[in-house]
């Protein structure tokens, strides 16, 4: 009785809704950061959403014809279309009637920075009514590791070998993107699930282009274990390696987490596989970036708006 | 209604009687007029349609299979290098079984930067899984629009409508535009089998095993061996309506003729007049227009070719290293067949223009030899 009781008194508050609209039986590796982000995020969207999703990780993820490890339906695009497809078939979706669903395109770094960055513009400056995510994995993991140009200053991926490791920084897609006036912009992260959530339900309610561009740790690319995904998460916002934030209109900037004591960069790169390599020279320069890249940051929320 | 429209605006009138629902289409010379007037026609609301002003035609493209998917009766419009572009989306039309219908103005493949008419635009995307249509006269064009609908949707196979630059594009002729009625009665509001809904949640397009991949293009080019028989009767059933004939092919004296000529596009009726004028000097010359290109027409082709001495092919194309593509594509309809020898002539390239005379010279030389020579007989080129 009493032991009752004091479960009843210790049981956790979700702080997330219970319901499920992906399931087991998917194809993900294990400790992938790409299927916690589609999890948390269909939680936000719910049952009245359909997907557009290109070639990517997440295209073999959720299973071989005719299965399907989501709830919800799932254009399957050609790999450079997320965005214009997921605005066609909103347009489609409301001339038969359907004015209600959310169309979310759901593409990887390679399909948002690199080969969907024409149509993601395209859509943008339309303000064409749907939600864009982008999961970031930080390279091209569907054909096998391959840089991308979301890949970060000094990782190893099978296009960039060790001895040249790449050797430019990652392309600011936040900055491109905020730079079209979208009425909402986020960055988020798989370790801060509420977070996360509430994003993606504010974008949810919001009318024309939304851009979620959320950091999922990819054990297999980056040479990284399994468990340490979540805190490879936690540790990339504790660096101010991928701050959290959120830009309305193009010109308001708002800093969700300002770690009180940032943590150095070395701590995250020295978990990582794909980093192993770095010297103290190369850390110190990305140390340097990194810190120079928060002040700005710092900067925007500071004067905005815009 | 009688009209006098440009081949563009008869595109965009067949739009707008099928009651297209979204658009999604990038400029290109000479295509411009088509999404030019489907613009107008929707921000007057004299078509209910939404217009996605995209930034390529690569894009345009992708628009139109989302909104197809979701059940929306979709159009777009472009010429050569759009159409180039568009190429690994027009497999996923085809593919994802989406009935999308596209208008293609004919234009020459740059470079050199070409404006001006040939067919290689859109015989490169034979193997697409669409359906062609080659259209010689601008009431062609519209008709071909509506029955373009009725066909793809039917077999859930996408359909081109295929018009020569300038010649079509730009050329005002007499339209009879019909009455939106009698359109309606003839093309019902597009009924998809399947189709994207949360209501009903698929994936779809996603990763297919060797398990699966085999039969579904098994079913797709099945489908496509039902088109011929579906032209023909839904052309028939639109005789029936409108009092004007779409058919396979189009032959012109043809039941007696020793030369038949193969002709596609506004060519199809220059030949026309060429036989004419040959047959007013004695000579039995007829000429059978291609209308349908994909499916392939093999055996109205194999009927009326069969019956001649020789047969003539001219193709305003070429696939390079081989011969043109009609040429092609005749020789082995005919293979096992019929023993008429089939002479292959090239003209016409960048626009360069097919007249009387370039059928005097192919009729001349096809009289001339008893067999084709392997080599390809060019007609026009300077020396
Ligand atoms: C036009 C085209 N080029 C190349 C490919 C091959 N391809 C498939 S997925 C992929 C990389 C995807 O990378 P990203 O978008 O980062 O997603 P991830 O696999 O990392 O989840 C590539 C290059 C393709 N499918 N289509
Ligand atoms: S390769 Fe990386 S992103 Fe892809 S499924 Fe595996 S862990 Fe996830
Ligand atoms: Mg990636």
């Amino acid at each position: 009785m009493k032991a009752d009781k004091e479960i009843k008194k210790k049981r956790m508050r979700l702080s997330l809704p219970p319901e499920e609209y992906m399931h087991s039986g998917h194809l993900a590796c294990q400790g992938c950061g790409a299927t916690l982000a589609m999890r948390y995020a269909l939680k936000a969207l719910g049952p009245r959403t359909a997907l557009s999703i290109p070639a990517c990780c997440w295209s073999v993820i959720d299973g071989p014809f005719p299965y399907s490890s989501l709830s919800i339906p799932i254009f399957h695009c050609a790999f450079e279309t997320a965005a214009v497809s997921a605005a066609g078939l909103k347009a489609g979706l409301e001339m038969v009637g359907d004015k209600e669903t959310t169309v979310v395109a759901w593409a990887g770094d390679g399909g948002t920075f690199d080969i969907g960055i024409q149509a993601l513009s395209g859509v943008a400056e339309r303000n064409d009514n749907i939600i864009y995510v982008c999961y970031d994995n930080e390279a091209y993991m569907n054909t096998g590791i391959q840089r991308s140009s979301a890949t970060p200053y000094g990782a190893w991926t099978t296009t960039t070998p060790v001895k040249h490791y790449k050797n430019r920084p990652k392309k600011d897609i936040d900055a491109i993107m905020a730079a079209h006036r979208i009425p909402y912009l986020a960055t988020a992260n798989i370790s801060y699930p509420e977070d996360l959530y509430r994003k993606v339900r504010k974008a949810k309610d919001i009318k024309g282009t939304r851009f979620i561009h959320i950091y999922t740790p990819c054990p297999t690319g980056w040479k990284t274990r399994p468990e340490d995904t979540i805190k490879l998460g936690k540790l990339a916002v504790q660096t101010c390696i991928f701050p959290l934030y959120e830009v309305e209109d193009g010109s308001t900037w708002k800093i969700n987490i300002k770690p009180r004591d940032k943590k150095p960069v070395k701590d995250y790169l020295r978990l990582q596989g794909r980093f192993r390599h770095l010297n103290e020279e190369a850390i110190s320069f990305i140390q340097e970036e990194v810190d120079k890249k928060w002040a700005r940051l710092l900067k925007y929320e500071e004067v905005s708006p815009l | 209604m009688r009209k006098v429209i440009m081949g563009n605006h008869a595109l965009s009138y067949g739009a707008m009687l099928s009651r297209v629902q979204v658009i999604a289409a990038y400029p290109i010379t000479p295509q411009t007029q088509v999404v030019e007037l489907l613009s107008e026609m929707c921000a007057d609301k004299v078509l209910d349609a939404q217009f996605i002003k995209v930034e390529s035609e690569h894009s345009a493209m992708a628009a139109c299979l989302g909104a197809s998917l979701a059940g929306a009766r979709t159009f777009t419009a472009t010429s050569a290098q759009g159409l180039a572009l568009m190429h690994e989306l027009l497999h996923w039309a085809s593919g994802g079984r989406l009935p999308v219908v596209l208008g293609n103005i004919n234009r020459a493949m740059a470079p050199g930067w070409s404006i001006w008419s040939d067919q290689n635009d859109s015989l490169s995307q034979r193997d697409t899984g669409w359906v062609q249509f080659y259209c010689g006269s601008n009431q062609e064009v519209l008709d071909s629009v509506i029955q373009a609908f009725k066909v793809a949707e039917k077999l859930h196979i996408p359909a081109m409508i295929i018009l020569d630059a300038f010649s079509l594009s730009h050329t005002y002729e007499v339209v009879e535009v019909p009455e939106q009625e009698k359109v309606d009665e003839y093309l019902p509001p597009f009924q998809p089998k399947f189709r994207l809904t949360p209501d009903d949640p698929h994936a779809f397009g996603g990763l297919t095993s060797p398990d699966h991949y085999l039969e579904l293009r098994y079913k797709l080019q099945k489908d496509m061996e039902k088109a011929p028989a579906l032209i023909e009767e839904t052309g028939q059933e639109f005789q029936e309506l409108f009092g004007r004939k779409l058919g396979l092919v189009d032959p012109y004296q043809c039941d007696d003729a020793e030369i038949i000529l193969v002709t596609s596009g506004t060519a199809g009726y220059t030949a026309c007049v060429a036989v004419d004028h040959f047959r007013q000097q004695g000579l039995k010359v007829g000429n059978l227009r291609i209308r349908t290109f994909r499916p392939f027409p093999f055996e109205i082709v194999r009927d009326i070719l069969s019956q001649a001495k020789k047969v003539a092919v001219v193709d305003r194309n070429i696939s390079y290293g081989h011969h043109g593509i009609f040429y092609q594509e005749i020789k082995s309809a005919l293979y096992g067949h019929s023993p008429v020898p089939v002479f292959g002539y090239i003209t016409g390239l960048g626009g360069r223009d097919i007249t009387l005379d370039t059928f005097r010279q192919i009729i001349e030389e096809t009289q001339k030899n008893d067999a084709p020579s392997e080599r390809i007989s060019w007609i026009g080129v300077k020396k």
